[in-house]
């Protein structure tokens, strides 16, 4: 993968959706696109169908917290299996307003990596058909792996660590 | 007189009472902690629904507070039944992040050993299905082997089933004789064992009447539900990661790709058979072409611990060991997708460093977990006893599944 491959697919974002595209860069030989997340179902749509790039094969979707803690990321990586090309796709939401539409209707394998999603980062996936808890217990009131959530209790003293700066 | 006796019996609508049956969480036939709520009209299944998370131990956010050395014990645990596989994925990741060139003699290495680990890992899938068709045998047979490649790793780093095997850049050091021979000793009788396996089961009428059209799901199917590894390959689409990205000089060996055609339960094991005799293959291509006199780790100062009799007399190698230790080196700022074969599919480390000496966040992308909630549909409308070896077939380990 590179800069060709980079500059064909962003070509094409471009020509169809154009300033929702917000960044297009090559992270390690990954092609990687920053989509409107008003858009982002129509970008996915339109790489999975479109006829050249046919992005059909879902590898990975996984969610993140951007580091001043204000917005939620999701991440998609796609795979077209005959031309052996990758792509990530990242989108960005206010914390306090996490709406991402599903892609359980372009992809079923969806389903599951979003629910875990949800779990961990709390990203309600509009049309999702079982948003529920998957690894984590139902109970559960809040979203583990946010970054106000730290492993382990700060205000323990008695695994005092202060020699090694931690 | 009640009201029912009252209506004309041919407007009585026979209301059909399923069954709710719990298979799991603990139940022998699962292999592992995961329950599937199935509701069962006799003894055919009419919907499944699989509840995971047992054993969710939260390995993305732990990860997330340890350095990187750290995070590959945590790897181990993944997919217990080929935690080489694991350690190397982490490790390729961690170095496409640094940028580091391992020479061939390490790359070759961890070819032998995660080929060894896709062995071991088929080992248990596959006598597994033996087993959950009533053939207890070739369990018992083949499950020696296996112990025969846990001395190998236990040669190599002391440890058998959580290896945390090899370094960030390569091997801690050079595979000692003892090593070397034990796995001539294994390449030389395992294919004897291995064949006699192999006409146990491959052309057993018992066995192909149990298994074939059990279970199956087509390649569209197993496509849009992310089926990745032997799953995704007894479906007909010849899908490797080891040939489609080569990592770690797989480019640099001869092998075929197996692939089945109907992605039924015999098809699965099948293509697990073959990958078994691939990655003979290609351990023997490896020792044949292993250069001699290279080191077995890149130029990484960062993360080999100095030897010791340097420790206690020199100071720089001092102030390295006490770094390496508390896991206080720098890390470059970047984002990176690495992903191996592993034993049940394209085991991917989605991985963003803030520069920081903990990842700012690692996920792993875990096949099992992926394709296991296909599941429910594959069951819908067989057998009890069908899903069971459907379960064992498409090999779904706990560990994998709930990280």
């Amino acid at each position: 993968m590179s800069q060709d491959t980079l500059n064909k697919i962003s070509e094409k974002l471009n020509q169809h959706f154009g300033s929702d595209v917000l960044v297009a860069e090559l992270l390690y030989d990954f092609p990687c696109f920053t989509i409107n997340h008003t858009k982002i179902h129509e970008v996915l749509t339109f790489l999975k169908n479109d006829e050249e790039l046919n992005f059909h094969f879902l590898t990975d979707l996984t969610g993140m917290q951007t580091a001043d803690e204000k917005q939620l990321g999701v991440i998609y990586h796609l795979h077209n299996m005959m031309k052996n090309i990758r792509v990530r796709i990242r989108t960005f939401v206010d914390i306090n307003k996490p709406d991402v539409p599903t892609a359980t209707d372009l992809w079923p394998g969806a389903n599951w990596m979003e629910r875990e999603t949800f779990d961990f980062y709390g990203v309600r996936f509009k049309g999702h058909p079982n948003l529920k808890r998957i690894l984590n217990v139902d109970e559960m009131d809040i979203f583990p792996m946010r970054k106000e959530y730290p492993l382990e209790d700060q205000s323990r003293d008695d695994k005092s660590d202060k020699m090694f700066g931690r | 007189m009640s009201k029912k006796e009252n209506k004309n019996p041919d407007e009585v609508v026979q209301e059909k009472e399923y069954s709710i049956l719990n298979l799991g969480p603990t139940h022998p036939a699962t292999h592992g902690i995961f329950q599937n709520v199935l509701k069962m009209d006799g003894e055919i299944i009419v919907e499944a629904e699989p509840t995971v998370g047992y054993i969710h131990r939260a390995f993305e956010k732990l990860a997330e507070r340890r350095p990187y050395a750290q995070i590959t014990p945590l790897t181990d645990r993944l997919n217990y039944c080929s935690s080489p596989i694991n350690n190397m994925g982490w490790y390729m990741t961690v170095e496409k992040l640094l940028g580091a060139k391992l020479p061939k003699r390490a790359e070759y290495m961890r070819v032998i050993i995660m080929e060894l680990a896709r062995i071991a890992d088929h080992i248990v899938c596959n006598t597994v299905i033996g087993q959950d068709t009533g053939a207890t045998t070739g369990f018992l047979y083949l499950f020696q082997w296996r112990e025969k490649i846990y001395d190998i790793y236990e040669n190599i780093c002391g440890a058998r089933l959580t290896t945390n095997i090899g370094r960030i850049g390569g091997f801690d050091r050079d595979w000692s004789p003892k090593t070397w021979q034990l796995i001539n000793d294994f390449l030389e009788g395992f294919p004897k064992a291995f064949r006699e396996f192999t006409a146990l089961l491959e052309r057993n009428k018992i066995f192909m009447d149990r298994t074939i059209n059990c279970g199956p799901i087509s390649a569209e199917m197993a496509l849009s539900y992310s089926f990745t590894g032997p799953n995704l390959r007894a479906a007909g689409v010849d899908y490797d990661v080891r040939v489609a990205t080569p990592y770690s000089s797989y480019e640099d060996f001869d092998f075929i790709i197996p692939t089945g055609k109907s992605g039924d339960t015999y098809d699965r094991f099948m293509v697990r058979q073959q990958e078994m005799w691939e990655s003979l293959s290609i351990i023997q291509q490896a020792i044949k072409k292993m250069p001699k006199d290279q080191p077995t780790h890149a130029d990484l100062p960062d993360f080999f611990l100095p030897p010791k009799e340097q420790v206690y007399n020199n100071m720089e190698a001092l102030i390295y060991h006490f770094k390496i230790v508390m896991g206080e080196m720098d890390i470059p700022k970047g984002e990176v997708y690495s992903c191996v074969e592993g034993g049940n599919g394209e085991l991917g480390f989605y991985l963003i460093s803030d520069g920081g000496r903990t990842p700012f966040r690692l996920h792993f992308r875990r096949p099992c977990f992926i394709y296991y909630q296909a599941y429910p549909e594959m069951v819908k409308g067989i057998m009890l006893s069908d899903a069971i070896i459907t379960m064992s077939s498409m090999n779904v380990i706990a560990g994998e599944l709930d990280a």
